[in-house]
This record gives structure tokens, sequence and C-alpha cells, in this order.
């Protein structure tokens, strides 16, 4: 059982947790993630390590609330347990000199796991850009922390409501115009976005990191859910990455394997909303609607 | 109990007396157990026919060596407590191998009926006695005084649970590492309820806990920690590593990422250990069409061809649709098949389809990736290679088009290449396989033993077993030399 020391709402649809982990945070570094499982009925989802204490012993994960795993995630408070919660997984980040700038561009949620990564730069001694991005103003968190272990903060927002009015591949190309050398470049946040931030960059011939956010089940490269196509070799992104070069990733690959469960995501969704129904529902309720949602199951003998 | 003085000859005419089994039909559409297990009654019956051979073969054929003799003889005698504490003597999880053990290559190929007739059904009755002792044990647990060593086992599948048992029996502190959230490897992701009830695993583990072995959950080797810091920072004298071949392997055939293609591990861990079979009460899915091909001939592939029928039979509506087809496509012909006799059997009994001498080469898909079909090729068997198997060739121009919605690769797998990170100077084999003195399980670093899939690659579970014994064995005879050694040195002041 895994202690939630804090539970903080960051946007309407994105929540932070810090979990007391001690032995997690000695070993976490940036890139990394953890795999977590609310409770026995739950299924395990993998969430990037947004911080890391390792003096507190606290591992910090940030989430959207995009389906049942996630909501149901949300509900919980300060004080609450999750059952299980694994890592570090994956391989962590490069992290040295990278002589010249480093660009780090953040997507949405991709806000939470660039920011120990830019930290993580800033103190090898690069000097670092982060580029923000979201759709709205209200969607955007983590502004100040962001601010303090980078050197610029280019903001952006779809809709104009904060920051620049654009998406992030527009300020992306003006650095990369601008006539400094480029060491690393990195765009984490939702799969079309790195995808078309691979895309501006590949002229420059940057190198550039994505971290790819499969589908996975397991976290320790024993299933094959999470696998990838790169420089037209399979990988699995749980134990090869979730970072890789992404002017090599085949997005095609990724972007359809993201909809493997979709029926599913969504048939869960249902169910979960019907459970949700009234305002307040007792965990005894909730357990008997699981009861009646679940799948006939014809016994033997039957 | 009266003791019942049959000749030889009596014994020989008994017919071997056959295990109850789930109606196939009725099976097909659930994930209860399918072998239903002798009653007392059976039980005895079929202990009688054993002739008490001196020489006992059945126990050299044993990996475990269990004292089968002895077992049946306090079995027949209505000792069943007795009979429970004499298997224990060497098998820490006889209710798993009774049901998992390919016994008709093991002690029942060695068995002296089985010259002439039927070997004693020495798994059924082993499954009997463990089954009986699970219900009404009393846990008389006999353990060595405490040593004082620690010893640290990573994995918690057959080999490590033997290895670990075995040493906390001996009288040393024993803590083993999993990754995954229940203990059990292979007993509780790969094979399935409906041949291996994941309550029997819990309790065959709480008995290895119960001996004193704390199991550490959710600690992933290479991650968290590696070998080195658990001998040279967390204090533990020898590290035993089980952590198995779960790494599965791919076709390289154009199509194999889409959607629709599942490895047979990540299948059977959805459904198995994560109880997607459960949906939506469970929130893992599966997702499981009508046509599905399972590439592969082993356990693995018929565990997966059987889970995948009962799936297809959950979300039947029973409105006349389409019958669900499950097809097992497998590159050589039947004689060459590496399951077990018995569930290649179950599997064609629940209406599970062979397509023998039949490769792929290609998955076939639509404009959103997903599986339409599987590009096979017809195969005959060639020349003998040097290992003596005949290889299958493909026959030219013998294409064809098998339709299917989903397809499940159940190729055999490979040592995780998180193993290496855990213990990067242990010396391993190009394909991964950490080597070891066969004999001890010993590895080429001092301390540090291995045993199991990681050692040999996929195997069985009783082979697994056998390893973790051989090495605990070793390793308590190693930590009592250590003792000795250190107790000549002169105190430090």
């Amino acid at each position: 059982m895994f202690k939630i020391i804090e539970k903080q709402s960051l946007t309407p649809n994105t929540d932070l947790m810090i979990i007391d982990a001690p032995e997690i945070a000695r070993k976490a570094a940036p890139g990394q993630f953890v795999i977590l499982r609310k409770d026995e009925t739950c299924e395990r989802i993998p969430l990037t390590i947004a911080d890391f204490d390792r003096e507190q012993g606290t591992v910090t994960v940030i989430f959207q609330k995009v389906g049942k795993s996630t909501r149901e995630l949300g509900e919980l408070k300060s004080g609450d347990v999750i059952r299980n919660f694994v890592g570090p997984l994956g391989k962590p980040s490069t992290i040295k000199m990278y002589g010249g700038r480093v660009i780090l561009v953040a997507g949405g949620v991709g806000i939470a796991p660039v920011y120990p990564i830019a930290r993580a730069l800033k103190d090898a001694g690069n000097y670092v850009y982060v580029i923000m991005g979201a759709r709205s103003a209200d969607l955007i968190f983590w502004e100040d922390k962001m601010n303090a272990v980078c050197d610029e903060l280019i903001l952006c927002t779809d809709d104009g409501s904060r920051g620049r009015k654009c998406v992030v591949t527009e300020p992306l190309t003006e650095l990369l115009e601008a006539p400094w050398i480029t060491g690393h470049v990195w765009a984490i946040g939702p799969a079309i976005m790195m995808k078309f931030c691979c895309k501006t960059v590949e002229p420059f011939d940057a190198p550039i990191d994505v971290s790819l956010d499969s589908i996975m089940v397991d976290g320790t490269g024993m299933c094959g859910a999470c696998r990838v196509e790169v420089d037209g070799q399979m990988r699995f992104a749980c134990v090869d990455g979730p970072e890789f070069d992404g002017s090599k990733v085949n997005w095609d690959v990724v972007l359809a394997r993201k909809k493997v469960f979709s029926q599913e995501e969504q048939e869960a969704m249902q169910v979960w909303n019907r459970e949700h129904q009234s305002e307040h529902i007792c965990n005894l309720e909730s357990a008997v609607r699981r009861q009646e949602n679940r799948r006939v199951l014809p016994l033997a003998g039957d | 109990m009266t003791e019942v003085n049959l000749t030889v000859k009596e014994r020989m005419s008994i017919p071997r007396h056959e295990m109850p089994l789930q109606n196939p039909v009725v099976r097909a559409h659930n994930f209860s157990e399918v072998a239903l297990g002798y009653d007392l009654e059976t039980a005895m019956a079929e202990a009688e026919r054993c002739l008490q051979c001196k020489n006992t073969p059945c126990i050299q054929g044993c990996p475990v060596q269990v004292p089968i003799n002895r077992f049946i003889m306090a079995l027949r005698a209505g000792d069943l407590a007795k009979a429970a504490q004499i298997i224990k003597e060497k098998n820490n999880l006889p209710a798993v191998s009774g049901r998992v053990c390919p016994q008709e290559s093991q002690c029942e190929s060695r068995c002296t009926l089985g010259l002439k007739g039927r070997a004693v059904a020495i798994g059924r009755l082993e499954r009997f006695v463990a089954d009986w002792d699970l219900q009404h044990s009393q846990d008389q647990i006999e353990k060595a005084p405490a040593t004082g060593k620690r010893v640290a086992v990573i994995g918690s599948g057959p080999a490590g649970l033997t290895c670990a048992a075995d040493l906390a029996r001996q009288g040393h502190s024993v803590e083993v590492f999993e990754a995954l959230h229940e203990p059990g490897g292979v007993l509780i992701y790969g094979i399935p309820e409906f041949r291996l009830p994941k309550e029997i695993v819990r309790k065959e583990v709480a008995y290895v806990e119960r001996l004193g072995v704390k199991v550490h959950l959710d600690c992933v080797a290479g991650k968290l920690y590696t070998v080195d810091e658990l001998l040279h920072e967390q204090g533990f004298d020898a590290v035993f590593m089980g952590t198995g071949a779960g790494l599965p392997v791919f076709m390289n055939i154009p199509g194999i990422n889409a959607i629709g293609v599942y490895s047979a591990n990540e299948f059977l861990t959805r459904i198995n250990l994560m109880k997607g079979f459960r949906f939506p009460e469970y929130d893992t899915p599966v997702h499981v069409g009508k046509f599905i091909a399972v590439v592969g001939a082993g356990n693995v592939a018929m565990d997966a061809a059987r889970c995948a029928l009962r799936m297809c039979g959950l979300h039947q509506d029973g409105k006349g649709s389409q019958k669900p087809e499950v097809h097992v496509v497998y590159r050589r012909s039947r004689e060459e098949v590496p399951a077990r006799a018995e569930e290649v059997e179950h599997a064609e009994d629940e209406g599970v389809q062979f397509d023998f001498l039949t490769n792929p080469v290609e998955i076939l898909v639509n404009v959103s990736n997903v599986v339409t079909g599987m590009r096979c090729v017809r195969m005959q068997l060639g020349e003998p290679d040097a290992s003596g198997r005949r290889s299958p060739v493909e026959i030219p121009g013998s294409e064809f088009v098998l339709p299917v919605d989903t397809v499940i690769m159940a190729l055999g797998t490979r040592a995780n290449p998180l193993t290496s990170e855990a213990a990067p100077a242990v010396e391993r084999s190009p394909r991964g396989n950490i080597l070891v003195d066969a004999s001890n399980g010993r590895t080429d670093e001092p301390g540090v033993w291995a045993g199991g899939d990681v050692v040999t690659g996929a195997a069985t579970v009783i082979s697994a077993m056998g390893a973790g014994k051989r090495a605990a064995a070793d390793i308590d005879a190693w930590l009592r030399e250590k003792d000795k050694d250190n107790s000549r040195l002169p105190l430090a002041v």
C-alpha cells in the first residue's frame, strides 16, 4: 500500500499526487515512469514521474482524467492509499552538457515529465528553453516551477488565452532558425504534437527525443503491448524507452496502437458513468453496482 | 483403515482411473477448472495399483525426487496427512505440480505398470493429496534453527518459491523480490484459471510464507535494486535469480504491430493476472474477435487458444451470430507438437482447430491498421537437421489467406533484458540466458545463483522447481561452509 501524501487539482482535468515511496524516490531519474494500480479490480496504468524528492522519500505523478481509471484515481484524497506503485521504470533521459542550448517542448500534461528533465539539464549546465503549450490558459500548470528550472520559458495556447496564440511548432521553428547551435530537442506531449515537432526539427538536423506513452500492462518488458517501431525495428517502450530518437519513430504505428482498446475504454467509461449518476454513492452501493454490471459468467454445471 | 492385501497380478488388473472432467461444451464457455480431481474413493483405488517397486523408477523420473512410493503407501493406509508430509519433504508446491507437470514424460513414463499397460496416475494422486492438505493442513512446520544468514531471491515463480522455501526450512532468513503485484510468476499470469485455479496458487504461496519467507511485491530487479546492492549494501549473504524467460518473441513479418496482434504473454496476462475475462467488473480490457489464430503449438499456445475460445464464448450473444473459430497455426506436423498431450486433447475437445504444416508470412490489415487476415504458406518437412529434427520447408505456390481478426503469437520467450540490468557482471549466453553450473546453479559471480527459465529458456514448471531445489541445497552448503571459515578467523580487537 502506498500513501498519498498530497493531492492537488492543477487544472479542471489534471490532478497531482505526491506519493510516499522512498525506495522509488531513491532511484528515480528524469524520463522514467511508474505503473500504478489503485485497487484490486483496477488496471495497471503508466504515469511519468513528474518530480521526486529523495530526502522526503516521495514521488510526484500528474495525470489527466481522460477515462475510467484516471477519473477514479482523481477521486482519491490526501491520506488515501494506492494498492500498487511500481518503479522507477524505463530508461532515464540522457542528461549531460549538450553544448549550445537545449529546447524542451511540453504539450498539455507533457508539462509534468518535462519538468524533471529541464531541471536536470539546467543542473548539468545547459542553456534551457522550454516551450509550454496547451489548448487554453486554464490547462496550463506549473508555470512558476518550470520558470525556476529553465532560462527561457515560452508559453502558447491554441486560443491565445495565455501566452502566444499558436501551436508549439511555431516558437520551435523560430528557435531553430535563430543562429544558435541546438544541442538537443525534447518533445513530450500528445503523439500528434510529438510527430509534428519531429517534422519541424527535421530540416534543421537537430537531434530530437520523444517520450512515447504506449499502452502498457506490466511495464517490465514481458508482454510487448507497448511495442513501437523505431528505425524499422520493433522496440518495447517500457524497457527500451520510453524516450526514442523522434526522427526514427514510425508514427503511424504509434497513433494506430493507441486505439487498440477504444471500444472497451468507452464501455468502461459508460459503466463508470452509470455508477456515478447521483451526487453521492457510498462504496458499498458502488460495489453492488459493479457486481450488477459484470458480464454474466455461466459457471460449471449451468 | 483395513489393509488390503492384493497380489501383483490383482494390482495390475485394476484399470487406471480416469479423471472426471467438465463437459467440453459447457467448459468452453467458462473459466472454471476443467479437470475436477479424484474423490477419496477413486484416489484410494488408484493407489492400490502401485506395485511398490524396490528400485522406484518413478522417483528417478521426477525432477524433484518426490518419494512417490512412500506417499502412495501412506495414502493407501488412509493417512492423508502423512502422505502430504512425505510429498512436502521434496516438493513445496504439490497442488501446482500435480496439475501442470507433463507426467507422461516424467514420473509416469518410468512407472513399471506403464511398460505393459498404463502407468499409475501419480500426478492425479499427488494433486489429490495436496488438495486435501490445503483444506485440512495443520501445518506442523519443522524448521532448522535460525542461522542468521540472509538470502535474497529474485522472482517468485516456481524456481524462486521452491528455492526460498527450501532455504527457509534450513533456518535461513529469506526475502523474495517480485516485480508484479502478485507472487507466482507464470503460475499467476500465464497458466489459466481453468488449468490451475489461482486460489490454489495463492494457498501454496501462503504455505511458503508460513515457512518464514518474506515476499516483497512491486519490486523490479535492475530498476529498484541490483544484485550487487543486495549483496553489498543490503547485507544479503547470497542471491538466487529466478527471473524466468518473460520476453516474448514476435515474428518478423509485415503487419506484426497491427491492432489485433498480441503476444501470448500479453493476452494471458490480461486474462489471468488482470482478470480481463471479468471486464468490466475488472478494468483491464481484452479485445477478442471471432476468428482467432494462435501461432505456435507449445503449452502457452494451447492456453492462449483455449482462453480465446472462452472469451468468444463469453461475448457471444447466442442469437445465431457467427460461431467463433480458434485456429492453432503450426509450421510442423502433429508429431512435433511440444505441448502436453492432455492439453492438446482438451483443446480439440473444446473445438480448437489445428492447422499443421502452416506458417504465417504476412498479417493483412485495413486502412485503420486492424487485422483482417493472415497470409500463410503450406509447409512440408525436409531432411533432419543437425539436431535430428526435420525442419519445415515452404511449398512454393501454396499461399492462402486465413480470414482472422485476432492473431496471438505464441512462439516462445527469452530472458528479459532487465535481468542484465539487475546483474550486469553475471555471464550470459548470446541469447541472454544466465550461464550456470547445471549441478548446483552457481553463476560465475561469487554468492550469486540462478535457475529455472532464465537459465534454460522457456521450459517446464517442475524443471524450474528442480533447479530452485538444487540451488537451495548448494546455497545452504555454501553458507554453512562460509560460516566455518569465518569462525576460524581471529576476532577483531
